[in-house]
């Protein structure tokens, strides 16, 4: 494998000189064909793979009015061209939104409008080749469905939306991207991206238990499948493997225990994530989706709480009610999903838990807002609740505080370099150029305010920068959640009741 | 499906090097994989090979990470017992590159 070179850490982010095709080498895995036989997609690459792409395309434009305007009404105005990530990253033409988009765009053109039924290239139009599809698997999974570029489009046209159909018409054909078609069969079959079955999940939470017990020398309990507990915790089931994941799901637990409030995991739907979103398929987002509402029915919880997840929380917070709603069976105070950090700031502001702030005090903070939850959602009841609620809770939880530079936060934020299905290896060069902006971001203010304590909410997030961080020559331990601030400061004991 | 030959035997390995079957493992293969991946294996990397193989035997998959550092920490000593220490004996990660070696699949996920 080619080493991998990070861009030098100057804290300024800056618009590149173009090297064409300089991610053209970045290519993800091709799905095993029992994988995506699996999942309802042909097993191969189909012999009239071209017929039936355009046949999906038309289906698509058809039944996704978004699609169809997204591809009539973008007007190269170029606003888009510097906003993405891989592309100031990689400095590859092709990562600039608008080209990206062009390659669809322009068979679009071919097959789907008179001009360029008529005269073809002189109208931009495209026939879909063996290679324009290459450079479709290419560079539509060089794009993480992070929506900056569209934040910043004045005809507000969804580019994620776009990258969604691409892949939603590759794996039509049968050409799909393996690591997120592993994931969603897991998902489906075992209940969880990990594939980890319930017994490991009861072992992995006795552990976790004890670890607790430990450090604190108090009993809390992380408990499976228990009917008729007020909450269902559905969370990332990164946060029963990996660290510092872990961190955040002692967090929550402590949460619920200090609170009083009895709640639950589930052994069926031990997910929060949703990797049918990631390739635009409506039908597995609503199978992986189900699973959750189905066990909130059976376990008669009144609530359901979603864990540190970006993309798990736009699923469910925006699409859940469309795919398998109404939730009708919840407690009529609670209709929808909540998210732990809203749950848990609601429980600080009432005096329920407590957080002594000093126990933190080692530690310099800065919050990255995840794209799906920053662009793609809100929280709580008030508009931006999705930017007040994570840094509040922050606040809350510890004294040193500091935001990163204005239009690198909120809803300009930058995406985290692994998300929409590209947390994989063999994207690693991507991955560690995609995360360069918000790392001069960062690198900013570590040089201004000796920042030590990187916070997220989003378990892609998470790994991303685990593994990218000592590439750009910082230690990975300054990568933790939310939660796992929240985990330091709270105080346990006796309880001054809710 | 790419191979790697040991010992003028095929072995099935995934894209990234992980063995196909779970059953071609056994130490001289180890040792192996562990050339491949640049780590010179020690009585330290052993333990972490051979606890995720048995916790992989009962629970088929690899145990969170921090079941692994903790019993590092038990038999090699507390001062052992931290990520830090996991990540100096397989720099490559000691979920991914230690399952590699210890012949156990990938871990997929937000991981």
């Amino acid at each position: 494998m080619a080493k991998i070179g990070a861009p030098e850490l100057t804290g300024r982010i800056e618009i590149p000189k173009l090297a064409e095709g300089a991610s053209a080498d970045q290519k993800s895995y091709i799905a095993k064909p029992d994988n995506m036989a699996a999942l309802s997609f042909p097993r191969e690459r189909l012999p009239n793979w071209k017929e039936k792409a355009i046949e999906k395309f038309g289906e698509l434009l058809k039944k996704y009015r978004s699609l169809q305007l997204s591809m009539d009404i973008c007007v190269k105005c170029g606003a888009c061209t510097d906003k993405c990530h891989y592309f100031i990253g990689t400095k590859d033409p092709k990562n600039m939104p608008v080209a990206r988009q062009e390659l669809m765009r322009k068979v679009y053109r071919k097959y789907f409008t008179t001009e360029g039924k008529l005269f073809g290239g002189l109208a931009r139009a495209a026939d879909l080749d063996d290679n324009l599809l290459d450079e479709w698997f290419t560079y539509f999974y060089q794009c993480s469905e992070c929506r900056r570029c569209s934040y910043y489009c004045p005809y507000g046209i969804d580019t994620a939306e776009i990258t969604m159909a691409a892949r939603e018409i590759m794996d039509s054909i049968g050409y799909g991207q393996k690591y997120t078609l592993e994931i969603i069969g897991k998902a489906e079959t075992i209940g969880n991206n990990l594939g980890m079955l319930g017994p490991a999940l009861r072992n992995t939470l006795d552990f976790v238990e004890e670890e607790i017990k430990d450090n604190t020398g108090v009993d809390i309990k992380l408990p499976t499948d228990v009917e008729g507990a007020d909450v269902l915790l559905v969370t990332p089931s990164a946060d029963f493997f990996a660290t510092p994941h872990v961190e955040s799901l002692i967090g929550y637990a402590k949460v619920f225990h200090q609170a009083g409030i009895s709640w639950t995991f589930s052994s069926y739907a031990s997910e929060a994530g949703n990797f049918g979103m990631f390739i635009g398929n409506y039908d597995h987002m609503k199978t992986i989706n189900k699973r959750i509402w189905d066990a909130a029915r059976e376990l008669k919880v009144k609530r359901v709480i979603a864990g540190e997840c970006g993309h798990a929380w736009r699923a469910m917070y925006s699409f859940s009610n469309t795919l398998n709603g109404p939730f009708d069976y919840l407690d009529k105070k609670y209709p929808s999903p909540v998210h732990i950090c809203e749950f848990t700031l609601d429980l600080v502001k009432k005096g329920a838990i407590k957080l002594d702030k000093s126990a933190n005090d080692g530690f310099t903070v800065t919050f990255h807002d995840s794209c799906n939850v920053a662009r793609a959602s809100r929280m709580g009841d008030k508009i931006g609740g999705q930017f007040i609620i994570p840094r509040e809770l922050i606040k809350a939880a510890c004294n040193k505080y500091v935001e990163m530079s204005r239009g690198t936060t909120h809803a300009e934020t930058f995406c985290c370099g692994g998300g929409g299905g590209l947390l994989t290896d063999e994207l690693i060069d991507l991955r560690v150029k995609g995360a360069m902006p918000r790392m001069q971001a960062l690198k900013a203010v570590i040089d201004s305010n000796g920042v030590n304590f990187f916070a997220l909410i989003c378990a892609i997030c998470k790994a991303q920068f685990t593994k990218i961080f000592p590439y750009y020559g910082l230690e990975m331990e300054m990568v933790g959640g939310v939660h796992q601030l929240v985990s330091r400061a709270i105080i346990l004991g006796a309880k001054e009741g809710v | 499906m790419p191979t790697i030959d040991f010992k003028g035997k095929q072995i099935e390995v995934d894209e990234d090097g992980y063995l196909v079957n779970l059953d071609d493992w056994n130490e001289e293969l180890a040792n192996y994989l562990a050339e491949i991946e640049e780590v010179q294996m020690t009585d330290a990397h052993w333990e972490v090979v051979n606890f995720l193989r048995n916790y992989y035997k009962q629970y088929q998959i690899a145990p969170m990470i921090k079941i692994l550092v903790k019993e590092i920490g038990k038999v090699m000593g507390p001062e052992k017992g931290n990520t830090k220490y996991l990540y100096e004996l397989y720099p490559g990660g000691p979920a991914k590159q230690a399952c590699k070696i210890a012949g156990l699949p990938k871990p997929t996920g937000c991981v």
